[in-house]
């Protein structure tokens, strides 16, 4: 391995460049963090701590309808597109079959295609079968989206699996069905869990497609806050913006604790 | 007991239909009604077919209805792959260095900064954005930074400019750059390394000549991953740089929204869907076929 000890392996500006893309990174979150604490009306001159707009965020009910919207959304697609994707990783780590290609580009198509892309091609599908467009038509968007990023995981797990186990539960007379319940159910719920949790965050942040194909009625967060900035910066946006961000770091930072924990 | 195929038939097919149904089909519609005239108000004249969305792209009609060319549409992609690859570019100048100084740190270490790298990419990016705009607005704390530190007192009016849209795009897509990358080196052999040292490579030399070809994957991949999104980005031209630097995305949400020319839209959006295409089919010729490389 590597001897961190030798000279040679130590190449100039590298380490520099990677604490920058650190900061770079995180500037803006930090920042957006501490001035939702500031008592100041104007959003970026610091004038002392306070959580006032948290609370007043708290009393807006179209932030808490918007809330619970993103939150209905995200729980529908991640249920129905995990459980899609688990039954298509599945069959297509069964063995080799005709068409499999195919159904690797269709599942690569909603990563590959640009967002805006899709929210225009889905806007466009919807208006002209006549579908409504509200929940209904954002959960079916965010759960097109989720499948991919659902499987990816999934797949990976599969993909790890000693065979053995199985084949051992196969030489006590277990049937199909009893060894998928009792071996490989068990053993790919890792994957199934990383893949709800990958499609629950994608769905939760999505903006452009949902901006796209959200009725009046279905507003989700991102598209409500994206409202709210283009009416002016304020204080309350710094405050929802934050606790979006805190979830979502909070979110990461167990999964990764879990993950280490299983180790 | 079902037979293997059935039982796969049935796995796979809600799977295909949903993706066959809400993503194929709409595409699909969506390169039929560029074919389309607009109706006045938005939508389309179903059955009237006409090339007046892609003949629009490059010319307008004047009063007499002459074509005229007009150049807008075009200065708005150019300035789309201006910005789109000078920020694939700044991504890999930073996220190169980044990647290889974590390939070189010891197991526990390398995983806490993978940590760090991911977390953003978990977080919301319109938000993310709107931090910018805190950061970069006059008054904002840029200013508030370098005018504290006293190297000028000036507005910088760094808000609503392409500066600003390259900062943004350059910050959203650095984690997509630097994990590939790091993917890649982390699977290098090293021993590679030591060898051209022991043969008396030097540092640049080592790295010229090893480093960076075995590293060619992650490289090419990371680049995909920034330039593709960032090309297509909407709210980040949209929130930081204002009505002056519109990139692809805004034109065509504008097609939806005030300009209410479905066509034109869905033609803007099927020629970027085309150009996205055509890079990943060249990107799967060169590093998935090329022999050698399908490890």
């Amino acid at each position: 391995m590597i001897s961190q000890s030798n000279r040679l392996w130590r190449f100039k500006g590298v380490g520099p460049t990677a604490w920058f893309a650190l900061v770079y990174l995180y500037l803006p979150i930090l920042i957006l963090i501490v001035l939702s604490f500031n008592a100041n009306k104007v959003a970026t001159i610091w004038s002392g701590f306070s959580l006032d707009w948290y609370a007043r965020v708290w009393d807006n009910p179209n932030i808490l309808r918007a809330a619970k919207n993103s939150f209905i959304v995200a729980t529908g697609a991640t249920i129905v597109s995990t459980t899609f994707a688990t039954m298509a990783a599945l069959a297509m780590s069964a063995g080799k079959f005709r068409g499999q290609s195919f159904v690797n580009a269709m599942l690569g198509l909603p990563l590959l295609a640009p967002e805006i892309v899709t929210a225009v091609a889905t806007l466009l599908f919807f208006l002209a079968i006549g579908l409504e467009l509200g929940m209904l038509s954002v959960l079916v968007a965010h759960t097109v989206f989720c499948i991919p990023f659902a499987y990816m995981p999934i797949r990976a797990r599969l993909e790890g699996m000693d065979p053995r186990y199985k084949e051992a539960a196969a030489d006590l007379y277990a049937t199909p069905w009893i060894t998928f319940w009792r071996i490989t159910f068990p053993l790919l719920m890792p994957g199934i869990v990383s893949g709800a949790m990958l499609a629950f965050i994608i769905s939760l942040d999505d903006f452009v497609i949902t901006f796209f194909v959200a009725g009046a009625g279905a507003t989700t967060l991102p598209v409500y806050i994206f409202g709210m900035i283009r009416m002016g910066i304020t204080p309350e946006v710094n405050a929802i913006s934050a606790m979006m961000l805190l979830v979502s770091i909070a979110f990461v930072l167990l999964s990764w604790l879990v993950g280490k924990a299983r180790q | 007991m079902l037979s293997p195929a059935l039982r796969r038939t049935g796995l796979l097919a809600p799977t295909v239909i949903t993706l066959f149904v809400f993503m194929v089909l709409p595409m699909g519609l969506m390169a039929w009604m560029s074919l389309l005239e607009p109706d006045t108000y938005g939508g389309v004249k179903w059955g009237h077919y006409s090339l007046e969305s892609y003949t629009q792209f490059l010319y307008e009609r004047d009063l007499d209805d002459q074509l005229v060319l007009n150049t807008d549409y075009i200065g708005i992609f150019v300035r789309s792959f201006l910005l789109a690859g000078g920020a694939t570019i700044a991504t890999l100048l930073i996220g190169f260095p980044t990647a290889l100084y974590i390939a070189l740190k010891d197991e526990k270490a390398r995983n806490r900064w993978i940590l760090l790298i991911s977390i953003p990419f978990w977080t919301n990016l319109l938000v993310r954005t709107f931090a910018w705009m805190l950061l970069l607005r006059n008054g904002g704390l840029a200013e508030q930074f370098l005018s504290a530190v006293g190297l000028t007192h000036e507005q910088l009016n760094l808000l609503y400019t392409p500066t600003a849209v390259a900062i943004g795009l350059v910050y959203s897509f650095l984690p997509f750059m630097i994990l590939p990358i790091y993917t890649s080196l982390e699977k290098m052999d090293w021993k590679l390394v030591e060898a051209a040292f022991d043969l008396g490579a030097n540092r640049w030399m080592a790295f010229r000549r090893v480093i960076l070809p075995l590293a060619m994957p992650g490289i090419v991949a990371g680049c995909m991953l920034v330039l593709i999104p960032a090309l297509g980005s909407y709210f980040i031209p949209e929130l930081l740089g204002g009505g002056k630097s519109l990139m692809i995305g805004n034109l065509i949400q504008n097609q939806f929204g005030g300009a209410r020319n479905w066509p034109f839209g869905a033609a803007l959006s099927f020629a970027l869907l085309a150009m996205v295409m055509l890079a990943m089919m060249a990107y799967n010729l060169r590093f998935k076929r090329a022999p050698g490389a399908g490890k």
